[in-house]
């Protein structure tokens, strides 16, 4: 066997080393290394609880809503508020359009640039894929980040500014939209959807969350030529590329459920192994064996800890790795379509599992689910309602948020002893599906979803950099 | 067209300024900076070239094969375990982060730090600074950093500080642009090296609650419609930054968003000594007063406006909405 090391990673949210075993040109195994520790959660024990909601947010400026809609939950739950109606409304729009922000960049600028590369250059859809997504040039990725840009407005409306708002409080939002607010909102929606519409569906978007199995699918798709629009280009490259044979993992899939408001999450909470579970919070522990820290007994983020030790042999990256009962789980928005139940994600599932083509299919579902629902929400603000209500955190307390970040399921955990925070731990999404091996020898999901991925042009192979971005790695988030 | 090379890393970051790069309300922001002779030979949110192609870049820059006209650096610079860097080694090249940027420094006509982490240590430097963070000039407020008080590229200029939790996108395209132009000297950065076009401004400066803060008609709680200053945290009359001016995604700031600005683009806001939402007082009055104005004065003022607050601004202070509208005087033109 040889092995190769390749790193660094572009378009992957923060430095990412992965160091393949390879035979006869295939990964026999893979180790994932996230290669940076900046300590915040040492950096949070000691302050006052509230200082939090600054800190936090600044673990990632590409997930830094969805960190804060965790720490605003994590610190209601210690305070024992639950925020008006309208804050939860407003904090659910701030937190989809990050995620579906997120979706959008991770399509054109991250993941569809590597179909522009030399190796495909015989490929009959290569010119057309060159033409919108050849990296920082390609039209669409160019139109992609104007559309985002103005969707993004969303977030000065609500928000005031974005990454990085402090508008999102553990009693609403600190933002009381009114009339005039509301209608730009939805003015901002309504530009958002033409352009998903437009260059990305280039059909309804309702026709598209609508799609109701493969078959359904893949008559739409042959319904139109290739260059119809940005997703029926990445349909035909992908049945072209076999991309749903490739990157398969554990195919348990695993959700906090998203976009709560009051009793029940808008995407259900779960686990899915082929039929539906239900989500065992409790049963959720971090392993630190192959991490380079001091904690190498399997518990509870409610009772973790996080001590850097940087000379740990058989240690290979800064990042813990959670299991669920055990089990390693994958999480993401196929996890979370998955698990909520939708047709045609199920159907996918079914046929091939979790590989590099559902992931990426989910993701893009997603931006046609949510937009309508978006839509809905700014439409049931109710101007002269309040957003917030005073909180105060009790001087010992603890508390959990739990929410669904762009990437998946992301988990706070918090407890505040004298009036200071005494513990902070974070479990991201990329913590789960980027996890080295566990105590008992298990590889993480990207671990296990590289073995058998061909790499026969050399570490700069087109499967290997498929794999890993279809994940839409943030290792900024991963280790914290 | 003049062309300038760029090469943009990220060490102890959040990745957040590059995020609020793509937020550039400039249309077509890629094309704008290739038009204007931005050329980007690696950014890693950005580049397709990925593993060794990615190292092959850096490398040639940093043999000097490619001349290197600009390095931006984003996130802090991650000095521990002592001293070693071993809380970032670049992947692919087990080497520490610091070293990379170090050596590329050395090459480059000009260093941009791209939000405060780099200017000056920001957030991961907080608390007891687990990891040793700094800036590639400042740690803090204290010059130094990564490269030392007395480095300077070879046109004589400090690191270029474009700080800020995270940077404003115009901040970094009229930076870049400015290089790109040529036209960029020592006396266009204030004394902590943040470009003067934006740090000689005061968040303060455009504040939609200004008539709130002139009568000291303040708020109370998150969502309420008054100034911030006396009771939230707000230091927007010290802060050095453009932000009510220029705005922010479109429409957005701080302070519209119903917050406190937390002086993000000075070293060591984050540890402002005091919780960030919460004004500190002694004797009832707040510590944090406007940077340049005499304390006496201030307070004479205060007292003197809190008496004269009309009825409208003091009720609309404490609700999250306008309660009370300005009067309209028929016959008033």
């Amino acid at each position: 066997m040889t092995r190769v090391v390749v790193g660094p990673f572009s378009r992957v949210e923060g430095d990412l080393e992965v160091a393949l075993e390879v035979e006869d040109g295939v990964v026999r195994e893979a180790r994932v290394s996230s290669q940076v520790f900046r300590g915040f959660e040492q950096i949070l024990a000691g302050k006052a609880p509230l200082d939090a909601l600054v800190i936090v947010p600044r673990v990632c400026g590409i997930c830094s809503v969805a960190q804060s809609s965790a720490v605003a939950r994590a610190l209601a739950a210690a305070a024992g508020v639950e925020p008006p109606r309208n804050g939860r409304t407003a904090s659910n729009l701030m937190l989809a359009a990050e995620n579906l922000a997120d979706h959008l960049t991770h399509f054109y600028l991250f993941f569809m640039p590597d179909f522009d590369r030399t190796a495909y250059s015989q490929r009959h859809w290569f010119e057309l894929a060159r033409a919108r997504f050849e990296a920082m040039r390609g039209a669409g990725g160019v139109e992609a980040v104007g559309a985002r840009a103005r969707f993004l407005e969303l977030m000065a409306i609500l928000g005031g500014k974005w990454p990085h708002t402090l508008a999102i409080q553990p009693g609403g939002t600190s933002r009381a939209v009114q009339k005039a607010e509301k209608v730009q909102l939805l003015l901002v929606l309504r530009e958002f959807r033409r352009f998903l519409e437009g260059a990305l569906f280039g059909d309804e978007l309702e026709r598209v969350a609508g799609l109701g199995g493969a078959a359904e699918l893949a008559a739409w798709r042959d319904a139109r030529p290739a260059a119809a629009s940005d997703f029926r280009l990445f349909l035909e490259i992908a049945r072209d590329l076999d991309l749903d044979r490739l990157g398969r993992a554990t195919d348990v899939f695993m959700s906090y459920g998203a976009y709560h408001d009051g009793e029940r999450p808008h995407f259900a909470a779960g686990v899915f192994d082929g039929a539906p579970r239900e989500l065992d919070r409790a049963s959720i522990a971090e392993d630190g064996r192959h991490a380079w820290l001091l904690d190498d007994e399997p518990c509870h983020p409610s009772e973790g800890a996080t001590r850097p030790h940087a000379d740990k042999p058989g240690a290979y990256t800064w990042c813990k790795a959670p299991r669920l009962g055990g089990r390693v789980v994958e999480v993401g928005a196929l996890a979370r379509q998955v698990v909520d139940g939708h047709a045609l994600v199920r159907d996918v599932v079914a046929a091939t599992g979790g590989n590099v083509f559902s992931r990426v299919l989910a993701r893009l579902l997603e931006l046609a689910l949510m937009v309508p629902a978006m839509e809905r929400w700014a439409a049931s603000i109710e101007p002269g309602e309040h957003f917030c209500i005073p909180a105060d955190v009790p001087d010992g307390a603890a508390g959990a948020g739990m929410v669904e970040a762009a990437r998946g399921s992301l988990g706070h955990w918090l407890t505040v002893e004298g009036g200071r925070i005494s513990r902070y731990q974070i479990v991201a999404p990329t913590t789960w599906n980027f996890s080295p091996r566990d105590a008992k020898g298990q590889p993480g999901p990207l671990e296990q979803a590289l073995v058998g991925t061909p790499v026969g042009r050399g570490a700069e192979d087109p499967a290997v950099q498929h794999v890993v971005r279809s994940f839409d790695p943030c290792m900024v988030c991963t280790v914290h | 067209m003049r062309q300038i090379n760029v090469i943009w890393i990220q060490s102890g970051a959040c990745g957040g300024c590059t995020m609020s790069l793509l937020c550039s309300d400039v249309s077509s922001l890629l094309r704008t900076l290739q038009g204007a002779g931005v050329n980007f030979l690696w950014h890693p949110s950005l580049s397709q070239a990925s593993g060794p192609e990615a190292l092959a870049i850096l490398r040639s820059c940093e043999s000097g094969e490619t001349p290197l006209d600009v390095l931006c650096v984003e996130g802090a610079v991650l000095c521990g375990p002592n001293g070693t860097g071993r809380f970032h080694l670049l992947s692919g090249t087990g080497l520490p982060m610091k070293d990379w940027v170090r050596r590329l420094a050395e090459r480059a006509r000009h260093v941009l730090a791209v939000g405060s982490c780099a200017a000056y240590g920001g957030i991961p430097s907080a608390g007891a600074n687990p990891t040793d963070a700094c800036g590639l000039q400042y740690e803090g407020e204290q010059p130094g950093g990564l490269l030392g008080a007395s480095w300077r590229d070879p046109r004589g200029l400090p690191v270029i500080n474009v700080a800020g939790c995270p940077v404003h996108p115009g901040w970094i395209v009229e930076t870049l642009l400015a290089l790109a132009l040529g036209d960029f000297n020592a006396d266009e950065l204030d004394q902590l090296g943040r470009p003067r076009f934006y740090a000689d401004q005061l968040v303060h400066h455009g504040c939609p609650r200004n008539e709130f803060y002139e009568f000291k008609a303040s708020a109370s709680k998150p969502s309420d419609l008054g100034c911030l200053m006396e009771n939230m945290g707000c230091k927007a009359t010290q802060a050095h930054a453009d932000c009510n001016i220029r705005l922010w995604n479109v429409s957005g700031s701080c302070l519209r968003g119903g917050y406190a600005c937390i002086n993000c683009t000075a070293p060591g806001f984050e540890e402002p000594g005091h919780e960030f939402a919460r004004t500190p007082k002694i004797a009832g009055i707040p510590t944090t007063l406007p940077i340049d104005m005499p304390k006496a004065w201030f307070l004479a003022l205060a007292a003197l406006s809190k008496s004269a607050t009309p009825r409208r601004v003091r009720e609309n202070a404490v609700t999250d909405r306008v309660a009370v509208a300005p009067a309209v005087r028929p016959g008033r033109k």
